[in-house]
């Protein structure tokens, strides 16, 4: 037994899986992982950790992970690769997706990440280093995950802003400038199983022990929401009817904050008369949350001296989702809690680092006006939708899909899937998007273990590194952290590795200053004074000193504008909830409630015969969207995929708890375990994501049992919101149980 | 009897698995065997509204990582518990600390 090291380092995608944050310490014996644990000495999780982190000696070291280069040898999904070496495997996707360039042009090969992780930096970098501006999350309908909410509170509030924790002071709870929200609306959202963008879930936990009180707008009955002072038990997918309801009980009885309005606040007037539309009365039949608990909660966050809005991605979900984004964040605004503590701080990265670009002002800073501007003239979906043309730099997966299959207006002939399993994974119509998907010329796939996407789909397979695999940086928000490779696994390298190397390779002139991808670190942590050399020495983490990345109130302190004057970063200097940009790109300018496409209201008949509303995409601990079935000490506590289904509903199914079932709708069905819960209404039943079974045979049909178990494909799609961004109908689809009757599962 | 023990503010385990893959890490074992086991239970009150509790159970496999302890280490559950509702200490001492707290549950343990 050799001398154990321990190092710190910060958790950020593969191997966790999640979006990460978190500081580690690795245990390292003779260059082998042998042991996670949670970093006292980092101010975000303060010594804490999670299963997944605490899993990572399975992981790292799974005898299914994928640790050299492989080349597919026999049809498309027959699961025969052979290894190859990198030079071979990158010589290959430098010929082939060189030849599609020369032949169609750089457009006609996509770049499909999933969830944002840590690939949004290297992946955008490799592809505009080959020339394509389609940048795109392949199969999630309207980019429906935190993007529509990015863009309606950039395009009002001008920065990103999220529910103060102390998150930004380095003394956390300890720090005498904050103070803890008296109320924490979590909305659509379960945060002890999720870290979402940015979020360490469990703060809002530390907040509840510290005096916070929660309003928890949740269809189902969870650990938080039975702790809530208010639970607001909505129907899914009517979060905009709440939003606007609550707004104009708020404005109604004049518990805004008058003097914030009045100093702060653009288009109040406008705002008024458009809440007006929603009073309570119509929004309880909508939502159907009793009126009298919408305005007890609204009255409570109003007359709040602080609180905050901790939401989630069925805001996203929610038709038009955007404009949902925009009716929530009217709330903190005509509050005014923005940037104030224990209200809805301005959340920016760290030092001015991008990591992860969030918005087009990071992307242009990053690679130029020219080539952003060049790039939108064949982005897709840019032409379509207003958004895709104006905020951030994605092309429209509902678009692109469709164009796989048209080629209209230009072919697509090739896609680099960097660690998103589409198949299994995001895609809402999923075999619509398998099918389309077969057709392209190659698929290169950069990935850690096989699963439905890499069988059927994959030419190339090159293998990633886990986060104590690998160099990296990190600034979604603040801290900034250095992320340091302590082990090597076979031949598996970083994902800024790998596309640093094959980025040179497509444009070498362009990308010769820099040396290794140290260098271009060095390059991207310029703003913040620091190398990578830097932080690691420091402790592999640093906050932003007093100043545009520090709270509070930066409006004030004119902080947060390149002029240098109090207000906030629009053109009228101050919050624009009348929404002058929307205007502009011919959208509403004012938020507005969709109903969900099915639904007992928009589709009558097809309610009859399929009566129960179909929530999707709980967070479990144990697994991030489609990972972590293999491992097992994870998978043990959550062997099966599973249903919750009411009581009453399930005796009127005829179904006993733990029997296998079908969920079926017009599009075909799955299986599922049922679970007999009073988590769930009796019209509502709610399935986790992203189950397939590596145990499974992983060659065609069977696919690692895909299609069994894929969820998104009984929900419909292509189907974005009208300005391109949200409307994925993944928490409403419309759905009825069935007995297994032979064969089952 | 029992010197040691853990404190569980049970108000606020949410049954996130954490301290239960983190005793597994810890010991190495392996699937099926824990030291610890979290419990959900949902019910319905009196008013009709439901509540979700969950429960970690200490089980024989439980030592209280005693070598971490050696190491002036508080045992793996305790430290990486997501939201810091675990405490490790003398049982008379948390005891005192347990009748601060409305809901908790006090696990005097004797490793076997």
């Amino acid at each position: 037994m050799g001398k154990i090291d321990v190092y710190p380092t910060t958790a950020w995608s593969a191997g966790t899986g999640c979006h990460g944050g978190c500081g580690q310490n690795l245990f390292v014996e003779d260059g082998r992982l042998v042991k996670v644990e949670g970093n006292e000495d980092h101010p975000w999780n303060q010594g804490r950790s999670c299963p997944r982190a605490l899993a990572m000696t399975q992981y790292v070291y799974h005898e299914d992970r994928i640790t050299q280069p492989q080349i597919r040898v026999g049809e498309r999904g027959e699961g025969k690769f052979e290894p190859i070496s990198w030079d071979e495997a990158l010589d290959i996707c430098e010929e082939r997706m060189g030849k599609i360039r020369d032949e169609h042009g750089a457009e006609s090969v996509i770049f499909v990440q999933g969830t944002g992780r840590d690939i949004g930096g290297p992946i955008t970098f490799l592809a505009y280093s080959y020339g394509s501006p389609n940048w795109v999350q392949l199969g999630l309908s309207g980019h429906s995950c935190y993007t529509p909410r990015l863009g309606a509170m950039k395009t009002t509030l001008g920065e990103f802003a999220v529910a103060d924790c102390s998150q930004f002071l380095e003394k956390r709870y300890e720090d005498p400038e904050w103070e803890a929200p008296e109320y924490i609306i979590v909305w659509g959202q379960n945060p002890p199983n999720t870290c979402p963008d940015g979020f360490y879930g469990p703060w809002i936990v530390d907040c509840m022990q510290r005096g916070s009180k929660i309003i928890s707008v949740d269809p189902r009955n969870t650990w938080m929401s039975t702790r809530a002072e208010y639970h607001l038990q909505i129907r899914p997918g009517t979060d905009g009817a709440l939003a606007l309801g609550m707004l104009n009980i708020i404005i109604e009885e004049e518990i805004y904050d008058k003097d914030f309005v009045e100093k702060w606040v653009d288009g109040f007037d406008a705002i008024k008369e458009r809440a007006a539309e929603y009073p309570v009365d119509k929004v309880a039949a909508i939502t159907e949350i009793p009126a009298a608990d919408i305005q007890a909660a609204a009255r409570a966050y109003a007359n709040a001296k602080q609180a905050a809005i901790q939401w989630g991605v069925p805001i996203d979900m929610c038709p038009d989702g955007t404009a949902v984004a925009h009716a929530i964040s009217c709330l903190w605004t005509v509050t005014g809690n923005i940037d104030i503590p224990g209200g809805q701080v301005i959340a920016k990265p760290a030092f001015g680092v991008t990591a992860y670009p969030f918005s087009s002002e990071e992307l242009i800073e990053l690679y130029g006006k020219d080539l952003i501007t060049r790039m939108n003239e064949k982005r897709i979906g840019a032409d379509v939708y207003p958004m895709y043309k104006h905020f951030r730099g994605w092309a429209s997966p509902d678009v692109t899909i469709e164009q796989i299959e048209t080629g209209d207006p230009y072919p697509i002939k090739g896609a680099w899937i960097q660690t998103a399993n589409v198949i299994g994974g995001q895609a809402a119509r999923a075999k619509f998007h398998y099918d389309a998907m077969k057709k392209l010329d190659f698929v290169a796939i950069v990935d850690l273990f096989h699963n439905p996407t890499t069988m059927a789909l994959a030419d190339i397979i090159l293998p990633a590194a886990t986060f104590p695999e690998k160099n990296s940086f990190r600034s979604w928000w603040t801290p900034m952290d250095s992320i340091k490779k302590r082990v090597q696994v076979g031949e598996c390298r970083s994902d800024w590795e790998i596309n640093f190397e094959l980025a040179k390779r497509f444009n070498p002139e362009g990308l010769q200053r820099w040396a290794t991808v140290i260098d271009y670190f060095d390059e991207r942590m310029e703003p913040s004074g620091m190398t990578f050399e830097d932080l690691e020495a420091k402790g592999g983490w640093a906050m932003s000193p007093e100043g545009p990345g520090r709270p509070y109130r930066r409006y004030e302190k004119g902080h947060l504008r390149a002029d240098g004057k109090p207000g906030f970063n629009t053109p009228s200097g101050k919050v624009e909830i009348y929404n002058k940009s929307f205007e502009e790109w011919g959208m509403d300018p004012l938020p507005f409630y969709t109903e969900p496409p099915q639904s007992e209201a928009s589709t009558p008949d097809l309610f009859k015969k399929y009566p129960l509303v179909m929530i999707t995409g709980a967070r479990s601990n144990l697994f991030f969207h489609s990972e972590h079935r293999q491992i097992p000490w994870l998978r043990e506590k959550e062997p099966d995929p599973t249903v919750e289904i009411h009581p009453d509903t399930a005796k009127e199914y005829n179904i006993y708890d733990g029997e296998w079932v079908h969920l079926e709708n017009d599009m075909g069905h799955i299986k599922r375990k049922a679970v007999i819960s009073l988590k769930v209404k009796p019209n509502h039943v709610q399935t986790l994501h992203g189950w397939f079974k590596p145990e499974a045979e992983g060659a065609e049909p069977n696919l690692f049992n895909v299609w069994d178990y894929q969820v998104n494909q009984i929900i419909p799609g292509p189907q974005a919101s009208k300005s391109g961004f949200g409307g994925g109908q993944y928490k409403t689809t419309l759905v009825r149980l069935a007995k297994i009757t032979e064969g089952g599962a | 009897m029992a010197k040691y023990g853990i404190l569980i503010d049970t108000d606020f385990c949410t049954g996130c698995h954490t301290c239960e893959v983190a005793c597994q890490q810890e010991h190495d074992y392996p699937v099926g065997l824990n030291g610890i086991k979290v419990t959900e239970y949902e019910y319905k009150l009196a008013n009709g509204k439901v509540k979700i509790d969950c429960i970690p159970f200490l089980t024989d496999l439980c030592d209280l990582c005693m070598g971490r302890q050696a190491d002036g280490e508080r045992p793996s559950c305790v430290k990486h518990c997501q939201t810091a509702c675990m405490y490790f200490g003398l049982t008379s001492d948390l005891a005192i600390e347990a009748a601060s707290r409305p809901r908790a549950v006090l696990y005097t343990h004797t490793p076997k």
